[in-house]
């Protein structure tokens, strides 16, 4: 490789697409590895962080990662197709390349997290960072108190990754809510309610030893933090992980300025506090 | 620092001789505005210092460049072509500017690609001008500067005071010494405060800084934000003239093979309603009011890594907006209209 790239953070490494199918009707999975062997084993990142994933004639975006850093080796992806970047993404075959960079972005507080119970809240495509800390959890569950997975979708044809979070509900150390709008067929086995309504199954938590996440389109967030802040959780213990536009992912192209703070940075991970102190965050 | 002086007579050939360490830049005039250009004609190089069209940092952070050539997926970097260039004739204002772009490029993740260009871009700086209509140096502490330069001439009349800012700087002052003279007596001093002096009384608008930044939180509903997206053309002038805006976009531009191609990079303007859409239509500053408040949160409050203002007085955006929107004009709306036009 070209010695100057070495130093140069907007050069994407190349990896291959190992494995991917459709989580929904635009939604899709993608397990990817750093061709080089070393760098895929040694990678660090933490749940809620990001990595730019470009092909060449198309560009870059920033997707979040889904697997957990406990299961080194792959990166895992979920992506919807809404333009260019995605659309040439999902014309893609198995083992293509792709170039990727990062991690990027703050990623949720693990070390602050850790010894709390924690209430995931996943609407849609929030599925994508938040599977990363569910994961995460559950491999490592002795440092968690109790975790909730609370998860909405339109139908049941929405709900990403719906098989494998309905054989978490198997698990007897996970309490697994899940919810659809609407269930078109009537064989949906889970509850049939906004998922603002699972929150009545949420008991006797001690809140200020809870931590909540949430992430999802951005109607749900309003009405999810009513119900988190009704709960009695500290504002500065509910987190959030925000969607921009990022053109560079490191603080350098803009885009995704909220005051002068760089969402790509300081973020994307945001405390209900952060919030309410920058009005543009949501 | 090291300071020295220098004859007024002898910058021309001290210039001349600069130009073994790169191309000799400096301003021209075009037509009625001035511009940085290359200067291989000497006549045409304006020595006292003029607001130019565009800051400096068009050299530096240029307005379209290839970052990347990629062949496949594999991806190269594009650092090779940047020129060495000798750049006279920077203002105090367009110097402060680069401080300030220098933290945003150089922290957390340094960008080669500025990086390289500062580095091979010897800035020569000027003071002591005639402030004219709109300068705002004074009002914003960026009429002197200390750092971020490799000379600076300070112009006294009778000579100039020359500061080395940088080891590039004094070994350009080394090819000629015989122009350099470090014996600085009482004379220069006086000279140079006289000279300060004359200049401070010039300014004619100010804005004060203590309590702008303040006045900005307390106004986030003001209705002059309304009053001034409905003003605004969207033409982005104020972003590309303003010596702190860094924004920019990337596109990739496949040759027709379509397997080779090119990563571009050009300047990007947060008053663009495309700016911050993100997929599924949501946009978090929708209104052109939206816009101009971040825009203008940016110049008057807090910017960048370390949250300042990031205005620089220079008057561009005054010279610039063809419908009057500028921080002058912003600063007396937010004031309700109570701010006077006059001297601080
Ligand atoms: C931190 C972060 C994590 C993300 N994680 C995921 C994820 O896990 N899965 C996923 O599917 N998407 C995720 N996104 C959104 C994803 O980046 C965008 O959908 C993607 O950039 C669209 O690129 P495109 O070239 O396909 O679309 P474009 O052709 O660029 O645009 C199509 C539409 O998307 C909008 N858009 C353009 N760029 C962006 C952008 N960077 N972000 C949002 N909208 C944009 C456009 O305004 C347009 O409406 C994430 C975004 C951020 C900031
Ligand atoms: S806001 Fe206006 S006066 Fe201030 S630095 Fe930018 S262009 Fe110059
Ligand atoms: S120069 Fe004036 S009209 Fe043009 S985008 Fe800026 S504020 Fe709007
Ligand atoms: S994505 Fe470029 S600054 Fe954050």
């Amino acid at each position: 490789m070209n010695k100057s790239n070495e130093e140069n953070p907007f050069v994407p490494e190349p990896a291959r697409i190992v494995r991917k199918y459709d989580l929904s009707d635009d939604v899709r999975f993608f397990q990817i590895r750093f061709v080089d062997m070393e760098k895929a084993l040694s990678m660090r990142y933490l749940p809620g962080q990001f990595m730019m994933l470009s092909i060449a004639g198309a560009g870059e975006a920033p997707f979040s990662i889904s697997s957990t850093p406990s299961r080194p080796g792959l990166l895992e992806f979920c992506v919807r197709e809404v333009g260019e970047v995605t659309r040439a993404l999902f014309r893609l075959k198995e083992n293509s390349i792709v170039g990727i960079r990062g991690p990027y972005g703050n990623g949720f507080p693990l070390d602050k997290i850790k010894g709390n119970n924690l209430i995931i809240v996943v609407g849609g495509l929030g599925a994508a960072p938040l599977r990363s800390l569910l994961l995460y959890a559950l491999d490592n569950r002795d440092n968690f108190g109790n975790v909730y997975l609370l998860h909405g979708a339109r139908t049941p044809s929405d709900m990403l990754f719906k098989e494998e979070f309905l054989e978490l509900k198997e698990r007897d150390d996970l309490q697994c809510l899940l919810s659809v709008d609407k269930d078109p067929t009537g064989d949906w086995p889970c509850y049939v309610a906004k998922v603002t309504k699972l929150f009545k199954y949420v008991k006797n938590v001690n809140v200020a030893k809870t931590y909540a996440a949430v992430c999802g389109p951005p109607v749900m967030y309003k009405f999810v933090i009513e119900k988190l802040v009704k709960l009695g959780i500290p504002k500065h213990q509910i987190l959030m992980t925000l969607e921009r536009r990022m053109k560079c992912g490191i603080g350098k192209c803009g885009h995704c300025v909220v005051g002068h703070t760089y969402t790509c940075i300081d973020g994307p991970v945001f405390t209900y506090w952060d919030v309410t102190n920058m009005r543009e965050l949501i | 620092m090291r300071v020295l002086w220098m004859k007024k007579e002898d910058l021309r050939e001290f210039l001349e001789s600069s130009k073994q360490f790169g191309e000799l830049w400096g301003p021209v005039q075009k037509g009625e505005v001035y511009v940085y250009d290359k200067i291989d004609d000497f006549s045409r190089l304006i020595l006292e210092p003029k607001r130019t069209l565009l800051p400096v940092k068009k050299l530096i952070h240029p307005p379209e460049f290839n970052i990347l050539r990629y062949e496949g997926e594999t991806y190269k970097t594009e650092l090779e072509n940047i020129p060495r260039r000798v750049v006279y004739g920077v203002p105090p204002c367009d110097i402060h500017g680069l401080l300030i772009l220098d933290d945003l490029f150089r922290r957390y993740y340094p960008d080669p690609y500025y990086i390289t260009r500062r580095e091979r871009t010897a800035i020569l700086g000027v003071s002591f001008c005639t402030p004219t209509e709109g300068c705002l140096c004074k009002s914003m502490g960026t009429d002197v500067v200390q750092e971020g330069f490799d000379l600076f001439f300070s112009d006294l009349k009778d000579f100039y005071l020359v500061w080395v800012g940088s080891s590039l700087g004094d070994d350009m002052v080394k090819v000629r010494p015989d122009l350099f003279n470090n014996n600085i007596t009482r004379k220069h001093l006086d000279k140079f405060m006289e000279c300060k002096k004359e200049r401070d009384e010039k300014f004619t608008k100010s804005i004060d800084m203590t309590v702008i930044p303040d006045i900005m939180e307390l106004s986030y509903d003001s209705p002059v934000w309304e009053e001034i997206g409905e003003r605004c053309l969207e033409c982005g002038a104020c972003t590309m003239v303003c010596p702190t805006c860094n924004c920019y976009n990337v596109v990739d531009e496949p040759s027709i093979s379509g397997f080779t191609g090119e990563r571009r990079r050009y300047w990007d303007c947060c008053i663009f309603t495309e700016y911050s859409l993100v997929a599924g239509g949501d946009n978090f500053r929708a209104t052109r009011a939206d816009r101009l408040k971040l825009w203008y949160t940016h110049k008057l409050k807090s910017f960048g890594y370390s949250g300042k203002p990031a205005c620089v007085g220079c008057g561009r955006c005054i010279d610039t907006c063809p419908v009057d929107i500028n921080v002058l004009s912003v600063v007396r709306g937010l004031l309700g209209g109570k701010e006077k036009e006059g001297k601080s």
